[in-house]
């Protein structure tokens, strides 16, 4: 035989191949397989657990994180507004700038020495703190970490900001609202930020956040951050960090 | 790349320094213990080991070398020099080698700050600084009981695994600064920011203040034809001058080394 006899016979033997399986195909036609749909169950159970792990992140862990008190006497910022004008009537500067925070009882007793009303809060202030001389033990929301100077004269003297821009309508409140803190830091949850998704605007903007209807209670961050945020935008230098830092 | 430059905005700037008389310096060491009583610097019951010994402000002894009756002493007090550098190539030595931005060069004060919660302690200031300026926390400060009452609030405390060094009394010029804003100024006076071992020298040896302004009094005494700054061949640009009258004492802080009797041993 030569070889391209046999290269003939070769070529043959291939074309009737493709012709049976051709035959095999058309006899019969692929089948639909049962089940196909199934491949969407692993897409179903990545959705499920995709969110079931953003509603843990989001809403369990914080549950778990962050430890609330109650503030030891609920305190009506309104209507001491109401009676004794702005927040600087009791939160004032002291001599030498530095900033008085919380009051002291002594500011309490000015008028509280007695009852003045009847409300069962009043009663309990002067019973268990005033008669006995004891500093109300306040929990403070806006308590900043040890390495923090702070200057309260620089923000409201100087720069004229209004006190809600950074702690939120503190003084249109009637109750004071639970002190929440972390568990792991222990710091106030007002500093780390109360949605842990950090969907909030910055502290800062707070006013702007109620004009377009929003409802958050107190302030949304203080963070570095949003301080050097802030100061980045309205002084249009980074600061360095000894500024805020002790 | 832009320059970007900390701290240029509406504030008024300062170049804080010092210049410490030698002639005055009695090495009594009252300095000191005013430094470390104002930063809370911790101290051990043991602290014969001096390499292990925090300072902020630290007086060391130098001696021209030579035999009795020619020896002669003299007392180098040395804060933090708050290095200014010239430019890249001889930039402030610790804040160009931070891997952290720990420390950076306040343009608007000329402090070198460190921010204690954002060391790591990996320590290449210490080791880039020529001064030794800079002190490594190798355990957690604790202070004898009942004294923690006496730490000063206005500075925060140290942990251990972190580098500290002087600021310059950082925290008065903030505690300055808020009263003068609380009387709606802006700008310091002289005497408002002092650091505690400028008030502390008995002998009236440090002065301190700001460096361009010719109304302060460091300003004058900068000026002095005696007055030199410690290694000033290295180019950092340091704003903590002395003044000499004594020529080896001169000599010496540019680490010079000669032939016995004009160069100098550590006493």
């Amino acid at each position: 035989m030569s070889a391209t006899e046999e290269e003939k016979e070769q070529t043959v033997a291939e074309g009737e191949q493709a012709e049976a399986s051709d035959e095999q195909a058309m006899a019969s036609p692929e089948p639909v397989k049962p089940g196909t749909w199934l491949f969407i169950i692993p897409l179903v159970a990545f959705f499920i657990g995709f969110v079931v792990h953003l509603l843990v992140g989001w809403v369990v862990f914080p549950l778990l994180l962050y430890a609330g008190k109650k503030q030891p006497i609920d305190f009506n910022h309104k209507l001491h507004v109401e009676e004794l004008g702005e927040c600087e009537g009791c939160h004032y500067f002291r001599e030498d700038g530095s900033f008085s925070g919380v009051p002291k009882l002594a500011n309490c007793v000015e008028c509280h020495e007695e009852a003045v009303g009847e409300h069962p809060e009043e009663a309990k202030l002067v019973r268990e703190y005033v008669e006995p001389g004891k500093e109300i033990p306040w929990l403070i929301y806006a308590r900043q970490p040890q390495c923090v100077f702070f200057s309260h004269a620089a923000h409201v003297n100087m720069a004229e900001m209004e006190c809600a821009t950074c702690h939120g309508p503190v003084g249109e409140s009637d109750h004071t609202r639970p002190y929440q803190y972390n568990r792991l830091t222990l710091y106030s949850r007002d500093i780390w930020g109360h949605n842990i998704a950090g969907m909030t605007k910055n502290a800062w903007e707070y006013l702007q956040i109620k004009d377009s209807g929003g409802t958050i209670d107190g302030p949304a961050r203080m963070k570095m951050d949003d301080c050097a945020e802030c100061h980045e935008e309205k002084r249009g230098v980074k600061d360095s960090c000894f500024v805020c830092h002790k | 790349m832009k320059e970007a430059h900390h701290g240029e905005g509406d504030e008024k700037t300062y170049k804080f320094g010092m210049v410490i008389d030698l002639d005055k310096c009695t090495g009594c060491g009252a300095c000191m213990v005013a430094c470390m009583a104002e930063n809370n610097i911790s101290f051990r019951k043991d602290e014969t080991d001096k390499l292990r010994s925090n300072f902020w402000m630290r007086v060391y002894k130098i001696s021209n070398g030579l035999p009795f009756p020619d020896t002669e002493v003299s007392y180098i007090p040395r804060p933090c020099m708050h290095c200014e550098g010239y430019d890249h190539h001889h930039a402030t030595p610790c804040v160009s080698v931070c891997p952290a931005t720990v420390t950076d060069y306040n343009h608007e004060t000329g402090i070198v700050s460190q921010i204690y919660t954002r060391c790591f302690g990996c320590r290449y200031c210490m080791a880039a600084c020529p001064y030794h300026v800079r002190v490594f926390n190798w355990w957690d400060p604790r202070w004898p009981k009942g004294m923690e009452k006496y730490l000063n609030p206005d500075v925060s405390v140290r942990m251990r695994g972190v580098v500290e060094k002087c600021s310059f009394c950082f925290h008065r010029y903030q505690r300055a600064k808020n009263k003068a804003y609380a009387e709606g100024r802006r700008e310091l006076r002289e005497d408002e920011y002092q650091t505690a071992c400028t008030q502390a020298c008995p002998a009236g040896a440090i002065t301190f203040g700001d460096l361009n302004d010719p109304h302060h009094k460091v300003y004058k005494l900068k000026k002095d034809p005696n007055a030199f700054r410690l290694l000033e061949k290295l180019g950092t640009n340091p704003k903590v001058y002395y003044v000499s009258t004594t020529d080896w004492v001169r000599k010496a802080s540019d680490a010079y080394t000669g032939k016995q009797g004009e160069g100098v041993t550590p006493g």
